[in-house]
């Protein structure tokens, strides 16, 4: 925003009178968005200030669950050989004004066009602005997807895509896919100061972007024409604290109502405490160590289970995590259709391991665990992981030297072939598709990149590519059930932990639910009188 | 004078090409580069990566890059945050203020405590109260930042309640920041409380970030003013009977500033060093917070950008303290 226009914004509401605390929500958030245009960006506190307040989807994620719901689109239709998507999309929809900018029509297909062809269309003229990347555009192999989008009438879009892709529909609820005004983009290149876009953003959603101090305060108010369920209050102020302790502090002396991430040591304390409460979920994430499968012996399924027995997840889940993560015996989360819960864990049995090493002949073993220099919320603390891992294995003999690099090497140097050592690591869910985490991490395509484990298993890669182009979750859940139980006896990964989500707020907010894909959404919350 | 400062500034230009080569130079011998840790756990792809490379002009030789980025500076372009996409210089000056403001009340409560705090002991030194002093002197030099100020916030501003947690002012009050210092603004903004507030919201950042400068200060006036005190002029002084204040306050005070203002100067660089927890902490939106988030983030241009801005800030400092000499002694005055 520039500098005269949040003069002006703060005149407006000085005049308007600054009152509005009654009816406002105060969330202490982590960070500072990095811009206002989801589609620029990857990480969540971008999209918490961004894609969930101001900006609709085709298709919405029913918050609290991976389900999919008609968003701006009100239904849509798939044609039989799954290469066409057409999406009939809502009418009477308004977009935001704001000082630069007020509308003159309607939401309707060529927003949706724009939407799309601003990322994927290095001829667009909005395609290099913000010097944008679309990061999330290209990981989720948009680009290779989609052939081209039709404009049938106004109100009706029709994607052409080169392959059938099952995840397609919830594809077009995530964050990259705001559906962001032609109008209002057309009017600012005109002005020369494309950059808006991307700096006092305008969109369908349930707040309209109000003003943004760096660093400090972002400011939203209620959307009066939305065309869903209307916010339940007056303005969203996201008050960015990038300390945990801090955050805890400001909900405790009321400055804010809710706050995201607090430290694993102080649940139990937030838990015991009148004056707040703690909303908690399992994330949509695993933690995760890969063996190279390609190097000896870490080659022998046998050996990798036998190391797999050998370590013990729940000292990992208490001392790592203090209790805020549960075990993981699956690549994908218990909270995401087609989880597999009737397999069963490889238990820890020291003895055992060491007997099973012995059979196969592995003695003397040493190895290197790679551990994290970064902090994720799927491994708090990889380099205390990977000592209390070291020390599981040293109880059967075998010997485990730790390495770590700076992040970008890490994860540059982890996809190497020929990579000695096992590496800790892990994933977040993007869509809630089980594909997003079977097919990225451990299918056939993804080996030197995100595949960790450089584990090609055909029976397991066969599966989730038959699953990828049927049309409907109950065809593809048995599919996916079916590639756990193999990745199970095959053992890639040692799958350690999914965490666990936490939410503190006062006992006045009410309507807040902790949404499984890792948004915060403010859009049904209201505060008690 | 005018013939030393004109001095003192052509000084500044070796100072500056310096530092414009040092800030390039640092954060490219930092391993990984910015795609790679944009792309995170997601990964790029080897041709994407490779037309990124382009976009941000990493396929060009260093020294091209560098040639770039110092035409730039010449020209008063800092070039354009990796991450936000908005310009460096913009960026700086948007939060600069608060991290000034924050100094500059810092430095206050240092000087105001420290100056009379050192003065003291060394009056009364080797007694109770020089003893006293000195061991808490120490005790702040050596505190932790991180841990005085969650203290600070745990007793005050939650036992207490006195003091709200942090920010700059209470979310209530909004208004344009004209000129970015939160006392001149709240105050021209003539909302009742909103001063009030701001002032409320400075008093734990000052303290925490004051501490280290007020241990340092009043050491350093403690042994400056030891030193003068066993001058022969004091001692003449005495014999004179002229009264301990007037001996203290004027002619010791005075001449044991010298020391006294160079560590000032000097901790103009622990301000900004401590500044980066205390913003931390306190939510404050200074360049503190900014310039350890870019990088971590390998944001290039706000790394050496916001580097350069800082130094030229600093070596403002210096010159100011080396003219301040010249004011307080004479002899300085006329070389």
């Amino acid at each position: 925003m520039s500098f005269k226009s949040t003069v002006a914004t703060g005149l407006l509401l000085a005049t308007v009178g600054v009152s509005a605390s009654a009816q406002s929500l105060v969330y202490c958030s982590e960070g500072s968005p990095e811009g206002f245009d989801p589609a620029l960006y990857t990480a969540g506190t971008t999209f918490d200030a961004s894609s969930h307040p101001i900006y609709d989807h085709l298709t919405e994620f029913k918050v609290g669950t991976t389900e999919v719901l008609p968003g701006l689109a009100e239904s849509w239709e798939v044609s039989e050989d799954g290469k066409t998507v057409t999406f009939k999309l809502r009418q009477g929809v308004k977009f935001h004004a704001n000082d630069q900018f007020t509308p003159t029509r309607n939401f309707n297909a060529d927003d949706v066009i724009f939407t799309f062809d601003r990322q994927g269309n290095p001829d667009n003229p909005y395609n290099s602005y913000s010097g944008g990347t679309w990061e999330y555009y290209g990981s989720m192999s948009m680009p290779d997807l989609v052939e081209s989008i039709e404009k049938v009438d106004d109100y009706t879009v029709k994607f052409n895509l080169t392959r059938p892709e099952a995840p397609f529909i919830a594809n077009m609820a995530m964050d990259f896919a705001s559906i962001v005004s032609k109008e209002y983009a057309d009017a600012m290149m005109e002005a020369g100061t494309p950059e808006m876009l991307n700096q006092a953003p305008i969109g369908t959603g349930p707040f309209k972007f109000q003003a943004y101090q760096k660093d400090a305060v972002i400011r939203y108010l209620r959307n009066d024409e939305y065309y869903g369920d209307k916010a339940k209050v007056e303005s969203l102020i996201f008050a960015i604290t990038p300390d945990a302790s801090v955050r805890y502090q400001k909900v405790q002396a009321g400055e804010c109502h809710i706050m995201a991430y607090p430290n694993p040591a102080d649940v139990q304390a937030m838990k015991d405490s009148d004056d707040v409460v703690v909303m908690e979920q399992e994330g949509l994430n695993v933690g995760y160590l890969a063996y190279n499968t390609n190097v000896a012996p870490f080659d022998n399924a046998k050996v990798r289970k036998a190391l797999n027995m050998a370590i013990d997840k729940q000292s990992i889940i208490d001392v790592v995590f203090q209790g805020s993560g549960q075990i993981a015996k699956n690549p994908i989360p218990p909270t995401m259709w087609s989880y597999n819960d009737a397999i069963e864990d490889d238990q820890y049995d020291p003895e055992a391991a060491k007997a099973m090493l012995e059979e196969e002949g592995v003695t003397d073993l040493s190895m290197k665990i790679w551990a994290m220099p970064v902090q994720r919320p799927y491994n708090p603390n990889a380099r205390r992981m990977a000592e209390l891992m070291q020390d599981d294995l040293s109880k059967v003999g075998v010997d485990v030297e730790i390495v770590s690099y700076e992040w970008g090497e890490y994860l540059e140097r982890s996809k190497a072939a020929d990579r000695d050592g096992a590496v800790l690591l892990g994933w977040t869910g993007d869509n809630g598709d089980p594909d997003n985490f079977l097919a990225v991490l451990l299918g056939c395509d993804a080996v030197g990149n995100s595949n960790r484990a450089n584990w090609c298993n055909e029976d397991f890669d066969k599966l989730i590519q038959e699953a990828k182009v049927l049309p409907t979750q109950e065809e593809r859940a048995p599919l996916y059930e079916q590639a756990q139980q193999i990745f199970k006896d095959q053992a890639p990964w040692d799958t350690i932990a999914h965490s666990v989500v936490y939410m503190t707020m006062r006992p006045e907010v009410e309507g807040y639910v902790v949404h499984p894909l890792g948004g915060h959404i403010f859009n049904a919350v209201g505060l008690k009188e | 004078m005018l013939n030393y400062v004109l001095g003192r500034l052509l000084t500044f230009i070796p100072t500056f090409i310096g530092v414009t080569l040092i800030s390039f130079g640092f954060i490219r011998a930092l391993p990984g580069d910015p795609i790679t840790v944009m792309a995170g756990e997601r990964g790029v792809s080897a041709e994407r990566y490779a037309e990124l490379k382009v976009q941000y002009g990493f396929d060009q030789p260093i020294y091209v890059q560098f040639w770039d980025y110092l035409t730039g500076v010449l020209h008063g372009d800092l070039g354009t945050s990796f991450v936000t996409k908005r310009p460096v210089f913009d960026e700086f000056f948007a939060l600069f203020p608060a991290t000034l403001e924050l100094s500059i009340c810092a430095m206050i409560f240092a000087l105001l405590l420290g100056l009379p705090a050192g003065v003291i002991a060394a009056v009364n030194r080797g007694k109770f109260f020089d003893r006293a002093l000195m061991s808490t002197a120490l005790v702040g030099y050596s505190m932790p930042i991180f841990w005085w100020a969650l203290l600070l916030i745990i007793v005050f501003s939650g036992n207490l309640g006195w003091t709200p947690v942090s920010g700059r002012i209470d979310l209530l009050y909004y208004f344009p920041d004209a000129t970015g210092f939160m006392l001149i603004d709240s105050l021209a903004s003539g909302q009742s409380g909103a001063f009030k507030s701001a002032v409320l919201h400075l008093i734990l950042p000052t303290v925490v970030l004051g501490t280290i400068p007020l241990a340092v200060i009043a050491r350093q006036t403690r042994s400056a003013m030891l030193e003068v005190l066993g001058e022969d002029y004091i001692r003449t002084a005495r014999s004179k009977g002229m009264s301990p204040g007037r001996i203290n306050g004027i002619h010791a005070l005075r001449n044991a500033m010298i020391p006294v203002i160079t560590v000032i100067g000097l901790s103009v660089g622990t301000l900004l060093a401590g500044a980066i927890l205390t913003e931390t902490i306190f939510s404050w939106p200074g360049i503190g917070k900014w310039m350890v988030d870019s990088i971590f983030r390998r944001d290039y241009p706000v790394v050496q950008g916001g580097l350069l801005l800082i130094a030229v800030m600093v070596m403002i400092v210096n010159l100011t303290v080396d003219m301040l000499y010249g004011v307080i002694n004479p002899k300085i005055r006329k070389r």
